[in-house]
């Protein structure tokens, strides 16, 4: 009906003129029927009496004329907000308490709600993304290991599920040729790398398949950061040259300052070549994976089972052909985004459960409040009720309020979210996946509008519950203070709850807290105390001299670091890197024929190391001995093995002495095992012990064959131990390195406590929200036992003032009310225990070391909440056996 | 106030206010007295009830309301009949007639 809803709507917006209008049209009544008098001859005095007398209550009319346009339920909530509003201004304290409760709670939830809905909700940034995947080369140790490039090129061609695929591959260039010489962030891309993504250069052009060709010319591709710093964002960067590792390159094209990925070998960096520039031999190597991985896009036809099955009829194909270094050898595509997120999944729905638990701890407290507030109220309702307001218009009332102090809370919340988001992510950037797009957008304020209401709702139903039962008719009699019984029972559920909501998340902090107290106490195999990591390349120059003149170049910078004052030892560090980088070589045993296909060697983690390496990382060495400066590249080939090689290749018999073949660059080498050494965490704390691939040897950096040797030059890494903390270490290396070549570059200094720490970022990032989260619901459960017991109390005066009368001791008075608080705190402790044992079990994939149902955690943190809800108790209980009986009885 | 007065049953007075309405436009006051002419004076509508009738059957789409000057010049506000209105007018007389009869044969049954 429309004119229905044109008449809603005016009275709605337009409420000032339909009043008036309304006024004007019962006041033209009334003077009509007094000049009818009048003209009937009554005079003007008493016509005047009698049209009033007959026309009843003015206000009366009005309220039903109203009534009668149907504006009501607009009318009503207005007034019901005003009355809210003013209700809320009359009791300050009890406002900030519950909004701020409310806004922590809140703030809480959308915070967490940003960072899932920024990383698992949202589609990446990719056109199609559904379409696109990750490659890698299934192998017997890995599911995911790096491509050849070979492969690769096999994979490219023969495949007819993927529109377009490429593959990437970080690297370090030395820049010499803009202000100092320095280490750049770089990475080795194919020509499809950024049209699968869909990035387009802000200026300039992508790589294109001429690019891919050997012999081509060396282009590149600039970072939109890298072009502001380096190159002061001149227009005409396209066509500038850089020298990379003392080549020329022509920069083609910028890529655009938003676009950021980190997947597996790829980060968003300075600067982007096309594969077929990397100055290495061994990339047509179809046995060498060299740290290759692939992205793909699915043809729209093409579903990702039907890319699998394809993919494994090529590698099948691949490896009948190659089978000396293929057979085995399978790929592997993984969808992107699960890719990318990794395990980040599980952690965050365990945090989103801790935090809704706490809005729940929330709600339940400002249930409380309200309640004892209602009890307060209750002759107000009595009164109100009396003169004829339904119960549904005050449960109406009481909602109303409740709500307001909801959407109160959700606004303060939502500004403490947005801040605390954004702080938790500045001090955390590297832990989460996809930081950078998580942010407030509609979603979001959907999810903070939904919460504040229905929390509003939640707690403001308990109040309007009990108002419904209220009989108008005690209420009244008894002055506002109706039997307590029933209200013990509706505050004692509220704090049960809250206690038991409390301890769960109280033990799931405590879980995450005993498994990284278990990690830190693993030994990583080394100690990490004053040891420091960097990268290191020689002069660009050096690249075009022989092996011996590279040696020497590194014997020189081994010599200018360890001059350096406060460097106790240095050693160069190629291959894997433990909990930073990794790189398997394969070997056989001596005494067995050579394998024929690389699927029946071994694997194992190699360490390309001098001979202070062991004393540096405080590795140490089981039996045997270490590498000296003899062992170099004219001596007989050695090599250190690590126990768990020793353990699985040679079990009980003493390795030391044997031999073995080494597969390196593309040649075979024997060496013979001079030592053992400790085990060493290279996959990190928590999951060395699970991986397959476990074997360790190291071998020594002067003994590379040339081959490999050549490749040395850039991008090698150097491990220095230092004597005691040295804070301008790193500065005096540099300068000693540069004094000695002014093109050697050093970069990227960590000390191995922050490879450490940062291996356990994540479990560190998500104990500290689920601890904090555990600490917001011991004060909010411990301020509610506190506030229940604390109102009991109020309500039991008088009864406390008799029993003191009649003799009862302060000591029993004390028991009466602790008792109270004892129950409900026990009753709550063991429903969590309960629940725990049920809930804890969902976080098994996130702890390490303790089990999910750990009686110490369980045990201690069922007695804290204990303990402090018995100091919450002792409070108000303390204050009740102080009761004066006289004044108690005067009471009222 | 010696006139005798009989209590409005409910729902007639919507049906009165639509018939007056149905002679021309007219204001509050005006139809409140003309059914109290009308009806030889037995009728009395209170304005507690004339106005939220007016206001609900406006609501309804059955009348409309326009401001215009009274017979003696002042501003009031008019109420005339809408074609729903007529529509609606026509059904209640016929209902109220049918009631009638049955009411009144019910009466007269012994």
């Amino acid at each position: 009906m429309f004119s229905d809803i044109l008449i809603r709507l005016r009275a709605l917006f337009r409420r000032d003129a339909v009043e008036s209008e309304l006024d004007d049209e019962l006041r033209f009544h009334f003077e009509q029927q007094v000049a009818k008098y009048v003209q009937s001859g009554v005079p003007g005095e008493e016509a005047r009496r009698r049209a009033r007398l007959e026309f009843g209550g003015a206000e009366q009319i009005r309220e039903e004329c109203r009534d009668a346009r149907g504006v009501s339920f607009f009318e009503t909530l207005a007034q019901d907000v005003r009355y809210g509003f003013r209700m809320l201004r009359r009791t300050p304290g009890f406002t900030a308490i519950a909004v701020l409760t409310l806004a922590l709670a809140i703030g809480a939830n959308t915070a967490l709600f940003s960072i899932i809905n920024g990383v698992l909700l949202n589609p990446l940034p990719y056109p199609r993304p559904e379409q696109l995947v990750t490659l890698h080369e299934s192998k017997p140790n890995f599911n995911t290991g790096s491509i050849s490039y070979p492969n690769f090129l096999d994979w490219q061609k023969e495949n007819h599920t993927l529109s377009s695929m490429a593959v990437s591959r970080s690297y370090s260039f030395s820049l010499t040729n803009l202000g100092e010489a320095e280490q750049i962030q770089g990475q080795f891309v194919t020509s499809d790398f950024f049209p699968i993504l869909g990035v387009k250069p802000v200026m300039g052009r992508s790589f294109v398949r001429s690019d891919d060709q050997i012999g081509a010319a060396p282009v590149a591709m600039i970072s939109a950061g890298f072009w502001k710093r380096k190159l002061s964002g001149e227009a005409d960067v396209v066509g500038k040259s850089l020298t990379l590792d003392g080549k020329e390159f022509t920069i083609v094209g910028v890529i655009p300052s938003d676009f950021d990925l980190k997947l597996d070998s790829f980060s968003a960096v300075d600067v982007y070549a096309p594969v077929v520039q990397w100055n290495n031999n061994l990339l047509f190597d179809r046995g060498a994976g060299l740290g290759f991985h692939g992205i793909g896009r699915l043809k729209p036809d093409s579903s990702l089972g039907q890319a699998r099955a394809d993919f494994a009829g090529v590698t099948g194909n691949l490896a009948a052909a190659y089978p000396e270094v293929n057979k085995g050898i399978g790929a592997a595509l993984i969808p992107f985004k699960q890719r990318m997120l990794g395990d980040v999944k599980p952690i965050l729905l365990v945090l989103f459960c801790a935090v809704g638990f706490v809005l729940l701890i929330a709600c339940a407290n400002i249930a409380n409040l309200l309640l004892a507030r209602a009890s307060g109220r209750a002759s107000e309702f009595a009164v109100r009720a009396a003169l004829g307001a339904g119960k549904a218009r005050l449960i109406r009332q009481l909602l109303t309020e409740s709500v307001l102090l909801g959407i109160l809370g959700g606004a303060l919340g939502l500004l403490l979210a947005g801040w605390g988001t954004h702080a938790a992510l500045k001090a955390l950037p590297e832990t989460l996946p996809r930081a950078g797009e998580v942010g407030m957008d509609l979603r979001v304020l959907l999810f903070t509008t939904s919460i504040a209401l229905l929390a509003g709702i939640l707690f403001g139903l308990a109040p309007a519950l009990k108002i419904s039962r209220t009989n108008v008719h005690d209420s009244l009699k008894e002055g506002g203070r109706g039997a307590s019984g029933a209200r013990k029972g509706a505050h004692g559920v509220l704090v049960v709850v809250e206690m038991a909501l409390a301890l769960v998340l109280l033990i799931g902090a405590g879980l995450t807290l005993r498994s990284l107290e278990q990690l830190w106490n693993v030994d990583p195999g080394f100690n990490p105390q004053n040891v420091m990591f960097f990268g290191f390349s020689l002069s660009p120059t050096s690249l075009m001299t022989s092996p011996a003149a590279i040696r020497a170049g590194f014997r020189n910078a081994d010599g200018a670091i360890s001059a350096t004052p406060g460097v106790q030892g240095v050693s160069m560090s190629w291959g894997a890197f433990p909990m930073s980088g990794d790189d398997e070589w394969l070997f056989w045993l001596d005494g067995q024929p050579k394998p024929t296909t690389r699927n029946e060697m071994n694997w194992v983690i190699d360490y390309v190391v001098e001979p202070d390496y062991l004393k540096i990382m405080g590795t140490p060495l089981r039996s045997g001995r270490f590498f000296t400066t003899q062992d170099d590249e004219n001596a007989p080939k050695v090599v250190v093995v690590d126990e768990v090689l020793a353990q699985k290749y040679f079990g009980k018999e003493n390795p030391i002495g044997k031999r073995l073949f080494l597969e390196i660059g593309q040649g075979d080498m024997e060496a013979e095992i001079v030592g053992v050494a400790a085990h060493v965490k290279q996959w990190g704390l928590d999951t060395d012990d699970t991986e397959s691939l476990r074997a360790q040897l190291y071998f020594p950096f002067m003994q590379l064959p040339d081959k490999v040797m050549a490749l040395a030059p850039m991008g090698m890494g150097a491990v220095v131990r230092s004597r005691g903390p040295a804070p301008g270490l790193f500065d005096s290396i540099r300068h000693s390195v540069q004094q000695v070549n002014s093109e050697q570059v050093v970069a990227g200094a960590q000390t191995m406590d922050e490879i450490i720490s940062s291996s356990i970022a994540s479990r560190r990032f998500s104990m500290i929200l689920l601890g904090s989260f555990a600490l917001l619901a011991l004060l909010l459960s411990s301020l509610g036992i506190y506030g229940v017991v604390s109102y009991l109390v109020g309500q039991q005066t008088r009864e406390i003032g008799i029993r003191i009368a009649l003799g009862a001791q302060r000591g029993d008075v004390m028991r009466l009310v602790l008792g109270d608080g004892v129950k409900m705190a026990l009753i709550g402790v063991a429903l969590g225990l309960a629940a725990a044992v049920g809930l804890t079990r969902l976080m098994t994939s996130v702890l390490f070391g303790v089990s999910a149902t750990d009686p110490l955690t369980f045990g201690g943190v069922a007695l804290l909440l204990a303990l402090v809800a018995l100091a919450a108790a002792y409070i108000p209980a303390r204050r009740a056996t102080r009761v004066d009986p006289l004044v108690a009885l005067r009471y009222e | 106030m010696t006139e005798q007065r009989i209590e409005l049953p409910q729902g007639t007075l919507d049906l009165l206010i639509l018939r007056t309405l149905a002679l021309g436009p007219e204001h509050g006051w005006a139809i409140s007295e003309r059914i109290h002419q009308v009806s030889s004076k037995v009728l009395q509508v209170q304005q507690g009830s004339l106005y939220p009738a007016l206001h609900r059957l406006e609501r309804r789409g059955w009348i409309k309301a326009r401001w215009g000057a009274s017979e003696n010049n002042r501003r009031a506000k008019f109420y005339e009949l809408t074609a729903s209105g007529r529509k609606q007018l026509e059904a209640e007389k016929s209902d109220w007639k049918k009631l009638a009869a049955a009411v009144a044969q019910v009466l007269e049954t012994t």
